[in-house]
């Protein structure tokens, strides 16, 4: 057994090299590519003028007038509002719907109807029903990760095995404590995978969401630095963008490991 | 008192629209005995008894345990079924417990029984284990440790040991007969494989095709351990196959 767990670690060290390896290799090339104006042009920046920027958004408002990490923890607040939303409605929505035929066939045209609909199209509505503020961004934000909240919970629970369910039924079990006791426990891992499209998706939506003038947060940054000509800075936002969702589905896998019990189904 | 009736199947017929599945079925089984039904394949097994565990309602005809129309929220029915139905995100030891929860069993019982039954099948090392850590026999012995730890009033087994080898089988046959008799529960097994069903049974219920009908109900006075390769053994697994040929 202790060679096995030998023969693991040496391949979990081979392909954390490798994924180093990824980021050297690329972060290389763009360095050599954008020194030489090769990629688009002179307003491509560097990754070394990227990590001065990073530097200088630590200690100074400029250009948007926001410190980083006002800016990180402004974003983090609007999104994870609108996700944490999302999810308490969207969840026991999905599985309601997906458990109990009734309410399946009273919300599912409508919910139908509102599913193709891009969150960002609401933009207008929502300036002119509550307003600029953050509970607007929240609102855009909880209709993108709402959808795939709702969806894969209802998907899962309706894909419960029908022997599962009987061995309930045959022991006396309400439909109540069926549901509760073998329809939710059995959709948890398809509970998660649609929260982690929800997350993705809720935090690429922000940029756009931020558009809603915004006086703070990443996609606000994006704008400003856009608006300013200062491409390190729009960067500086993608890439930090891009790390904090890195970031988020790292720590979700971590909860996932812990909440799903006995393994993917 | 170890001849009173505790299962009376009444004149049970089933259709599934014009398709008649079973025909006017009535037997009855005493307290404590084991009863296993044989049948040619797709004759119905499988849906007789889901009729006695009301996943299906009958067409018409009634099952009655201890002369009440069978309910599973009040008499207590357990089903080994043939699939895998263990919870995959309940440990071994919270699947045994499963069905004494909706029972509303107390807590100390309930650890109590688990306990017996994880001793019963040798099992207490895996206590903790997910049903994805286990063998597909060791799953299935969880499956029937659970069915047995309600102490049911009615054990309906649908081919449980379908997926298993010989020799697994022959291991598991026994175990089954060790749980009936240390918990004195009363057995419907519904089997395909007549040298397991002339094994454990101590009455055969034979069907006869779709739609079916018992075609005949036989005792097996066999003494226990069963040989299977006593010549009694061998002339009775020989008759019933002989009932169940449709060809």
């Amino acid at each position: 057994m202790k060679v096995k767990r030998k023969f693991f670690e040496k391949n979990d060290l081979k392909y954390t090299l490798m994924t180093v390896l990824t980021f050297v290799v690329f972060l290389m090339l763009w360095q050599v590519l954008a020194m030489n104006n090769l990629i688009v042009g002179e307003y491509t920046p560097s990754p070394s003028e990227v990590l001065e920027a990073f530097i200088f958004k630590i200690y100074n408002v400029g250009p948007d007038g926001n410190l980083l990490i006002t800016n990180i923890l402004t974003s983090l607040q609007i999104s994870m509002s609108g996700f944490v939303l999302a999810v308490i409605i969207g969840v026991p929505l999905g599985l309601l719907m997906g458990w109990y035929r009734l309410l399946d066939r009273f919300v599912r045209p409508i919910f139908e109807i509102i599913r193709p609909i891009p969150a960002v199209s609401w933009i207008p509505l929502m300036i002119v029903w509550i307003g600029v503020g953050t509970e607007a961004k929240a609102v855009i934000i909880f209709l993108t990760a709402f959808i795939p909240c709702v969806l894969n919970s209802y998907t899962g629970i309706r894909q419960t095995s029908q022997a599962l369910i009987n061995v309930a039924k045959v022991y006396g079990a309400s439909n109540f404590y069926t549901f509760l006791h073998v329809g939710v426990p059995s959709t948890v891992p398809m509970i998660f995978a649609g929260m982690r499209i929800a997350l993705a998706s809720s935090w690429s939506c922000l940029v756009a969401a931020e558009m809603l003038a915004a006086s703070a947060g990443l996609g606000y940054m994006i704008n400003m630095g856009r608006n300013f000509g200062r491409a390190d800075v729009v960067v500086l936002g993608m890439i930090i963008i891009g790390f904090i969702g890195y970031i988020f589905t790292t720590v979700f896998t971590v909860i996932e490991k812990i909440v799903v019990r006995g393994g993917t189904i | 008192m170890a001849d009173k009736v505790k299962i009376k199947v009444d004149h049970l017929t089933k259709r599934f629209g014009d398709l008649l599945v079973l025909d006017d079925i009535s037997f009855e089984v005493k307290k404590g005995e084991f009863i296993c039904v044989v049948g040619p394949t797709g004759c119905g097994k499988t849906t007789f008894l889901n009729l006695l565990t009301r996943i299906y309602q009958p067409s018409s005809g009634e099952l009655y345990i201890d002369e009440e129309p069978a309910d599973p929220k009040k008499h207590n029915i357990s089903f080994a079924f043939q699939e895998p139905s263990a919870m995959p995100w309940l440990t071994v030891e919270e699947n045994l417990e499963f069905g004494l929860k909706i029972k509303k069993i107390p807590k100390e019982e309930r650890k109590k029984r688990v306990d017996r039954i994880l001793k019963l099948l040798g099992m207490e090392n895996l206590r903790n284990a997910y049903p994805k850590q286990l063998s597909v026999s060791e799953e299935q012995r969880v499956i029937i440790g659970r069915a047995f730890s309600t102490y049911p009033d009615l054990l309906l087994m649908d081919e449980p040991y379908g997926q298993m080898d010989i020799k697994m089988r022959f291991y598991l046959e026994d175990e089954v007969l060790k749980l009936w008799k240390e918990f004195g529960s009363t057995v419907i097994f519904i089997t395909h494989n007549i040298e397991e069903a002339i094994y454990l049974a101590e009455r055969v219920l034979i069907l006869s095709n779709k739609p079916a009908k018992i075609k005949e109900n036989l005792e097996i006075n066999l003494s226990r351990p069963r040989d299977v390769t006593s010549e009694e053994f061998i002339e009775l697994r020989k008759y019933v196959t002989d009932q169940i040929k449709w060809w």
